[in-house]
């Protein structure tokens, strides 16, 4: 074969792939206006409040059937404790399942760990969950529509569908995301959906005693979440990988991440 | 016979068909683009109200008002009347049918997820009386001098 | 309160050591299976790149592995979507990426690339052997008494003639234009489906280590290479295995005499076609190693000249903890020892199939450390997970991914290409035939 012939016949395969491709796609114009303006949840914690209870982990394992003694959670606290010579040490023992009830700091593999109480200049929890990103890594991965987004802006997994590839879970850029010991699908938060969308509060925030967690719609303007992410100075977590969370921390240094 | 070059190619047809036909009876029919667009909304419809059907395990603390007047009384009115009757007795679920009873939990293992006295400045960890677990009358149960409904140290 | 029950371990937890601060849910969810599996794809695309260097490019030096090397790539097709099967939390749905494909990511391309291929090197393969399907078929169809091997056989080739016994010359010349078309449309798509594979690692943006654009060229060039050594070691082998099984007419070792009869194979002439073969493959070897390890080394020279906030862990993990498998197994052993052995004057075919060998060994250390080495760290840049190959099981998981998982994914292929090479004898010498 001549390579011009070479050249033309690739052409040709490589724009008949592309237009088999879009064909199978259902490009939707919807998805540029598919924001609900009536209810986007949000979710809003405050580190201050934090007291490294863990009874949100408690509740959160309880309510949404993962069982405690599995070392997997949809959310969890994370301590860190800050030293004079500049150095940051983070734990979070069985995502603090059990709660904080040692000064030891937990350094898996290498042991535990003692900082004098002389040596802390500060320390604080700060309690993790699903981000519920407006632009989620994990959805845009999944290849076969098992996880996704609902019009109130939660991200979903369905496990009548998840194949169980993990490439969500390495998508997600917050480690919200494991594999569940018993459905074997991918799983994570779901605000829980299943009381929120019934005006409920979810787990964690109604067992969290010091009003640390908080859930709220993001388009209500009196809903008392949405006034602190406008009227406080709030941060949100990894804000490079632009995926846009809707979880947003009062009292978030640089050293978390 | 001429065009035998073209058999490979109805194979190749006959398997995407294949394909094709089975799809259309496997897939759900309500999987398709939703709401939030291609990217972020290609999923089944009907696992959205699955995810809003399952089955809530937490009640609240007014919910135990109906029966536990007493304790809620007391529990009411003291320092401990921040945490939910459920964090410390565990989800009520079906209670008081099933299970009859809730735990009670009466570990030190509970009382120092809170009261364990641990240096954290920029916290409100700080703000709660904190105990050295291993120094505050270390064998006993808290609760045997304690009162979990009512810790206040001047009604003890 | 917390019960402490039996212990439940969850996925990852069997092979992961923490160290550090590491978030609750992160282990090494890709283990060894997803390490083999850009493994095996590479091998496809490589062996299938090798064959159109011929079909397409007119190298006749490699006429003989080439066909060969199609129906090796072949063989290796089905093994390249088993480490896929095996890592699957819910194998049974493994279809659901033809059904219902979101193609923004990755992965769904799969199935759809990876049957657009398996077609074209099917219908290449059909239009090589098509004359000798014909053959075959009116040689058994002629015969008066069949022995029961002999009548399968006889079904096969009808079903896979797909009827059509044309043999005019014309028919031939058709038959060769269609292999060359074939073979020119593969070479895209082979480098396609493996640079998608790359693709899955490069755009996972949560992973320091992974996401770079060079990702796909890597893999691709990496792809090439292997498949090319793959080649080499196998074609060598098989024909070892040929003069010895020849030499004592041992011929349940020789599947195309088993159903062909005997005249097939010669031993003074499988040795001369051996030693050229081998020899000039390895120059192609040669060349693609070049560009793979340029490719590699650019990335990270990049990474630690640019030193953006995450090299700081990624140099723990390059310098210190992967050090080993990084310079010495993969850089030394893998790619300089196989270069130094290729360019000494006086290559033999023991000598390129040792470098083969390590190269072999080297792209497979390069998937390690690719997948398990972007693992090795954790998301808050804090801390370290150590990854413990499962060697001897214990549960379905430890046997899935681990040791003997990616043992039965690596012995598979030799396995159908025996059965394979009943069908479509690929160390046919026919002069007519591609
Ligand atoms: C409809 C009435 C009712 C409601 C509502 C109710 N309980 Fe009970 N609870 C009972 C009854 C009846 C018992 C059994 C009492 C017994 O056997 O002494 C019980 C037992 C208990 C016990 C164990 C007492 C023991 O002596 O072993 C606990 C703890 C408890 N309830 C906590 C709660 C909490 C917390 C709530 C709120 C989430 C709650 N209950 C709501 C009726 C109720
Ligand atoms: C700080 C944890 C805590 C909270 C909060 C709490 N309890 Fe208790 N509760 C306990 C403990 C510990 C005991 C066991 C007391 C004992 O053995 O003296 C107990 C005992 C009980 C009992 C049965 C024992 C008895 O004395 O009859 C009931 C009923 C009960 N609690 C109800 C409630 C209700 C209702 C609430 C919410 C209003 C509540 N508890 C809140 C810790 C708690
Ligand atoms: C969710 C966290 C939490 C848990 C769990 C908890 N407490 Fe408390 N406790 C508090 C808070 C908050 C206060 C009020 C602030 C303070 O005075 O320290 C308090 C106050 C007290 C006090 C009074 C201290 C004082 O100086 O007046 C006692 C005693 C006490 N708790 C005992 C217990 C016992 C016993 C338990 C276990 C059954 C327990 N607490 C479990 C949060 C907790
Ligand atoms: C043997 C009885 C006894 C037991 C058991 C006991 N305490 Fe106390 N606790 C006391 C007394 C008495 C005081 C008040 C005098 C004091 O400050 O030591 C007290 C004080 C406290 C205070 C207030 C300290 C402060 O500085 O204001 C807290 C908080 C507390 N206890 C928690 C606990 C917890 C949590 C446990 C279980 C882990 C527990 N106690 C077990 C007797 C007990």
């Amino acid at each position: 074969m001549k390579r011009r012939d070479f050249l033309k016949n690739t052409a040709v395969f490589v724009s008949g792939v592309s237009i088999s491709l879009s064909a199978l796609e259902f490009i939707d114009p919807k998805e540029l206006l598919a924001a609900n303006p009536k209810l986007r949840w949000g979710f809003l914690v405050n580190t201050y409040k934090c007291v490294g209870c863990g009874f949100c982990v408690k509740a959160c394992k309880i309510e949404n059937d993962i069982p405690l003694e599995a070392h997997v959670t949809r959310t969890w606290v994370e301590r860190y404790v800050m030293t004079k010579s500049g150095e940051t040490i983070r734990d979070c023992p069985n995502g603090a399942l059990a709660g904080y009830t040692s000064k030891l700091l937990d350094e898996n593999a290498s042991g535990m760990r003692l900082v004098p109480d002389e040596e802390i200049t500060q320390a604080f929890f700060v309690p993790k969950l699903c981000n519920q990103c407006s632009t989620p890594a994990c959805v845009q991965v999944c290849p076969v529509g098992a996880t996704y987004q609902t019009g109130d802006g939660v991200v979903l997994v369905d496990r009548k569908w998840c194949i169980g590839c993990g490439y969500c879970i390495m998508g997600c850029p917050y480690g919200v995301r494991f594999f569940h010991p018993i459905e074997r699908v991918a799983d994570k938060c779901t605000f829980c959906y299943h009381r929120i969308s019934k005006g409920g509060n979810t787990a964690c925030a109604q067992a969290c005693p010091f009003g640390a967690r908080q859930i709220g719609n993001l388009r209500d303007p009196n809903d008392p979440v949405a006034k602190a992410v406008m009227n406080e100075r709030v941060g949100v977590l990894r804000s490079e990988y632009g995926t846009k969370p809707n979880v947003y921390y009062i009292g978030l240094n640089e050293e978390v991440r | 016979m001429k065009n035998h070059v073209w058999r490979p190619l109805f194979v190749v047809l006959g398997l995407v068909a294949g394909i094709l036909l089975f799809r259309l009876v496997y897939v759900p029919a309500d999987f398709g683009t939703q709401e939030q667009g291609y990217t972020f909304g290609f999923h089944r419809l009907g696992n959205e109200q699955e995810w809003k059907d399952y089955p809530a395990k937490y009640k609240n603390n007014s919910y135990c008002t109906e029966c536990h007047d007493d304790k809620v009384k007391s529990w009411e009115a003291s320092a401990h009347a921040i945490i939910p009757c459920e964090n410390c007795h565990g989800a009520a679920f079906g209670h008081p049918d099933k299970p009859e009873k809730l735990t009670i939990d009466r570990s030190r293992d509970l009382c120092i997820r809170c009261h364990a006295k641990l240096l954290m400045p920029s916290s409100g960890r700080n703000k709660i009386a904190g105990i050295d677990s291993e120094q505050h009358n270390a064998k006993t149960e808290c609760v045997e001098c304690h009162n979990p409904h009512n810790p206040s140290l001047e009604d003890m | 309160m917390v019960e402490q029950v039996a212990q439940m371990v969850v996925h990852g937890e069997a092979w992961t050591i923490k160290d550090l601060f590491v978030l609750p849910n992160e282990y090494v969810y890709w283990s060894i299976q997803i390490v083999m599996y850009p493994y095996m794809t590479g091998l496809v695309a490589g062996a299938f790149v090798l064959s159109s260097l011929y079909h397409v490019f007119n190298v006749e030096k490699l006429k003989e592995i080439a066909r060969y090397a199609l129906v090796f790539s072949f063989a290796l097709l089905p093994v390249a979507m088993m480490p896929l099967m095996l890592h699957l939390q819910q194998p049974l749905r493994g279809i659901h990426v033809m059904m219902t494909p979101h193609f923004t990511s990755a992965i769904s391309a799969f199935g759809i690339v990876f049957m657009t291929y398996a077609c074209i090197v099917g219908a290449e393969i059909w239009f090589v052997y098509r004359k000798f399907f014909v053959e075959s078929l009116l040689r058994l169809e002629a015969k008066s008494e069949r022995s029961g091997f002999e009548s399968l056989l006889l079904l096969i080739y009808r079903v896979i003639a797909l009827g059509a016994r044309d043999l005019s010359h014309k028919a031939i010349e058709a038959d060769h234009k269609a292999v060359k078309l074939l073979a020119g449309i593969g070479i895209p798509v082979a480098c396609f489906l493996h640079g998608y594979a790359g693709f899955i690692f490069g755009s996972v943006k949560a992973n320091a280590l992974w996401m770079t654009p060079l990702m796909p060229v890597i893999f691709i060039c990496s792809a090439v290479v292997s498949g090319i050594a793959l080649c080499i070691i196998s074609y060598a082998i098989f024909m070892e295995i040929r003069k010895w099984a020849a030499r004592r007419g041992k011929s349940f070792l020789l599947p195309d005499a088993v159903a062909h009869g005997e005249h097939a194979v010669d031993v003074d002439h499988l040795r001369s076609v051996q030693s050229h073969e081998v020899t000039m493959t390895a120059k192609y070897l040669l060349i693609f190693m070049t560009l793979a390890i340029t490719l590699e080394l650019l990335d990270i020279i990049f990474r630690g000249y640019t030193a953006v906030k995450s090299w700081d862990i990624l140099r723990d993990v390059i310098y210190e903890h992967d050090f080993v498998k990084i310079f010495i197994m993969q850089y030394g052993i893998g790619n300089l020892l196989p270069f130094v052995i290729l360019l000494l004057p006086g290559l033999t075919v023991r000598r390129a199939v040792l470098a083969s060998l390590l190269v072999l060994f080297g792209v497979f250390m390069m998937r390690w450390n690719v997948v398990i080495g972007g693992q090795a760290f954790s998301l808050t840049f804090d801390g370290f997970m150590h990854y413990h190959l499962p060697i001897i099981p214990h549960d379905i998981e430890t046997f899935k991914e681990g040791l003997l998982g990616a043992l039965m994914v690596i012995t598979t292929p030799f396995v159908i290409f025996y059965f394979l090479n009943m069908i479509i004898p690929a160390f046919m010498e026919d002069r007519d035939t591609h």
